[in-house]
């Protein structure tokens, strides 16, 4: 299949405007002002476009519920806050490809009469934040940014807004308060970002990478984007694969193929030839898997099959040597770190796995400690204020569930 | 002491046409304030609510709930080292180790001669270089204890 997403990024001045429009670039602009907003939409709904951030929600539909509001003005925001750990997908769009982002959000922006839109950077990327600003001028010059975009009499305006290091800014209402100045702590929803967003006013929120696709859908219709990958999550999707294959990076590939297919045909395999022991398939939020079952395809629908998500599609995978309950151990720590300290659950909560698992890893572990942390884990589920504190302890039971054997060892041996 | 010079408070007052809400430009105040003045002391915090204002307790708590801004001087060079799971795999916690034996370094620590900062990142979003850190506003990837010190040197 022709790269769609990472279109040209090995040329050296992929990311500059004249590069962009010689390969096709803003062409789909052009042609969904042609359409009316309504039409815009339709076309992206029946793509079945899902978004790409993590939860995988219908695009179009999720844009009709903020078109269906009166309340104006409605504001656009793109979702580049990109922490989950192990991804690194969003940041090659918005340093090789960042015009292929701008034209989505402005095609976006038409659709949903969104007249300000802000693109949400983690502050980690500062190479990505030099190369938006200039892309962003660059669009205003050639008038596909700002008050009459290409004569037609829509305006939209674009701006950068950088996040702090806080991986909780990712949660859609986290990031809203951020953006309004304020700590990243999540809102309550409902009323969801459609209804009440940014200032309380309807606001779509979409993932760098979702808004990437936008052009494509309108340059080829949404009926034949529909026919790429699996038939229930279709499209071009981006993974980022990490650790121990031969060939770590971020490969564009239909959404569907399997695990197998990125480890062993596009990767390379396992770095040494070593044995795969287990593989995260969507970053280090979701629950971790066994070799058995790298046969399953990477959607939104199989992998909650074979009991993970697809996540953020970034794979990490862990050759025959790696100590599970070590790495349980970073991820834990991790969560503890950047849980956001509203909700006593997942405050105190994943502390309290933290310290089981790291006395279990500094040769301290008890017995009962498993249990112990099983019961943790259980009082966190599903009794916090946002998915964060439900990531944490589904993971640690994915640990707990796949290499028990390796946590008991550690107990026993102590 | 926090000078406020003109070019800062311009600065300022240009990102507040980027929003329909001053409250929003306080995360770039901040910003702006860190890069002008190497960190935020409390008279930077003043400063800003001041220009915003906002009241200082309200910019304290929310410039203390965001991990790139830093509350006490840093060095000439910030190290921002990756121990996530991807540099974790490929080594990036032995790093830690060589940091500490050849400058001196410990997590949140400066050294002595103000040359550098470090401090513990989590996933730079570089993890197929991993492991990787981040030099001021330099990524770097696929590194060994040895090339760690090589381009450590270049930072004077
Ligand atoms: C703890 C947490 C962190 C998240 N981090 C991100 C992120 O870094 N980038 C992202 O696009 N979505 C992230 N999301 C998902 C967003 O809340 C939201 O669903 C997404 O931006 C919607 O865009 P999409 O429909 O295009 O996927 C996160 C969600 C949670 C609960
Ligand atoms: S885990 Fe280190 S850069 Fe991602």
């Amino acid at each position: 299949m022709e790269r769609v997403l990472l279109r040209n990024t090995e040329s050296p001045h992929s990311a500059d405007i004249h590069e962009y429009i010689k390969g096709g670039g803003y062409i789909s602009l052009h042609k969904a002002f042609e359409m009316k907003p309504f039409d815009v939409i339709d076309e992206v709904r029946r793509s079945g476009l899902r978004g790409r951030g993590g939860a995988g929600f219908p695009t179009g539909m999720k844009w009709s519920f903020a078109v269906a509001d009166p309340q104006t003005p409605k504001y656009l925001i793109c979702n580049a806050d990109e922490g989950e750990p192990g991804t690194f997908k969003d940041r090659g769009i918005l340093e090789k490809n960042p015009h292929l982002l701008i034209e989505g959000m402005v095609i976006s922006a038409y659709a949903i009469e969104a007249a300000w839109g802000y693109i949400y950077l983690r502050g980690e990327y500062p190479r990505a934040k030099d190369v938006l600003l200039s892309a962003i001028k660059q669009a205003y010059e050639k008038n596909y940014l700002g008050d009459n975009i290409l004569g037609k009499g829509v305006g939209f305006h674009l701006h950068v807004h950088c996040g702090a290091g806080a991986y909780i800014c990712g949660e859609e209402t986290a990031l809203i308060e951020s953006l309004e100045g304020k700590r990243g702590q999540p809102r309550i929803k409902p009323p969801f970002p459609v209804n009440e967003g940014f200032s309380l006013k309807p606001t779509i929120i979409n993932n760098v990478e979702t808004l990437a696709n936008i052009p494509c859908i309108i340059e080829i219709g949404g009926d034949a984007y529909s026919k790429i990958g699996s038939p229930e999550c279709p499209g071009p999707k981006l993974y980022s694969v990490s650790g121990h294959v031969k060939r770590p990076g971020v490969y564009e590939l239909p959404m569907g193929v399997t695990l197998r297919e990125i480890i062993y045909t596009h990767c390379g395999g396992i770095l040494g030839d070593k044995k795969l022991k287990a593989v995260i398939p969507g970053g280090i939020s979701t629950p971790v898997l066994t070799p058995d079952k790298i046969d399953c395809p990477m959607d939104f629908r199989n992998l909650p099959r074979v009991g993970s998500l697809l996540g953020s599609g970034a794979v990490i995978a862990f050759d025959e040597t790696v100590d599970m309950v070590n790495v349980c151990l970073r991820i834990t720590k991790f969560f503890e770190h950047e849980s956001c300290g509203k909700c006593t659950p997942c405050r105190e909560g994943v502390g309290w796995m933290r310290a089981i698992i790291e006395r279990i890893c500094g040769g301290a572990g008890r017995n009962g400690d498993l249990d112990h942390l099983m019961e943790v884990s259980s009082n966190i589920l599903g009794k916090t204020f946002c998915p964060l504190g439900d990531s944490a302890a589904t993971v640690v039971q994915s640990y707990l569930g796949n290499f028990r054997h390796e946590f008991e060892e550690k107990i026993k041996n102590r | 002491m926090v000078v406020l010079n003109q070019k800062v408070l311009e600065e300022i007052n240009r990102i507040k046409s980027k929003y329909h809400d001053s409250r929003s430009c306080l995360l770039p105040a901040l910003y702006i304030f860190q890069r002008e003045y190497g960190w935020l002391s409390p008279e930077a915090l003043e400063a800003v609510g001041e220009i915003l204002n906002i009241p200082k307790a309200t910019v304290k708590g929310v410039s203390t709930f965001y991990a790139m801004f830093s509350h006490k001087p840093t060095g000439r060079h910030l190290i921002q080292l990756c121990t996530n799971v991807a540099c974790m795999l490929m080594g990036g916690e032995r790093l830690l180790d060589v940091l500490r034996e050849q400058y001196g370094l410990e997590p949140n620590i400066t050294t002595p001669d103000n040359r550098f900062s470090l401090v513990i990142m989590e996933c730079i979003g570089a993890c197929d270089t991993a492991p990787a850190m981040l030099v001021d506003t330099d990524f770097h990837g696929n590194l060994t204890g040895e090339k760690v010190i090589d381009i450590l040197e270049k930072y004077k």
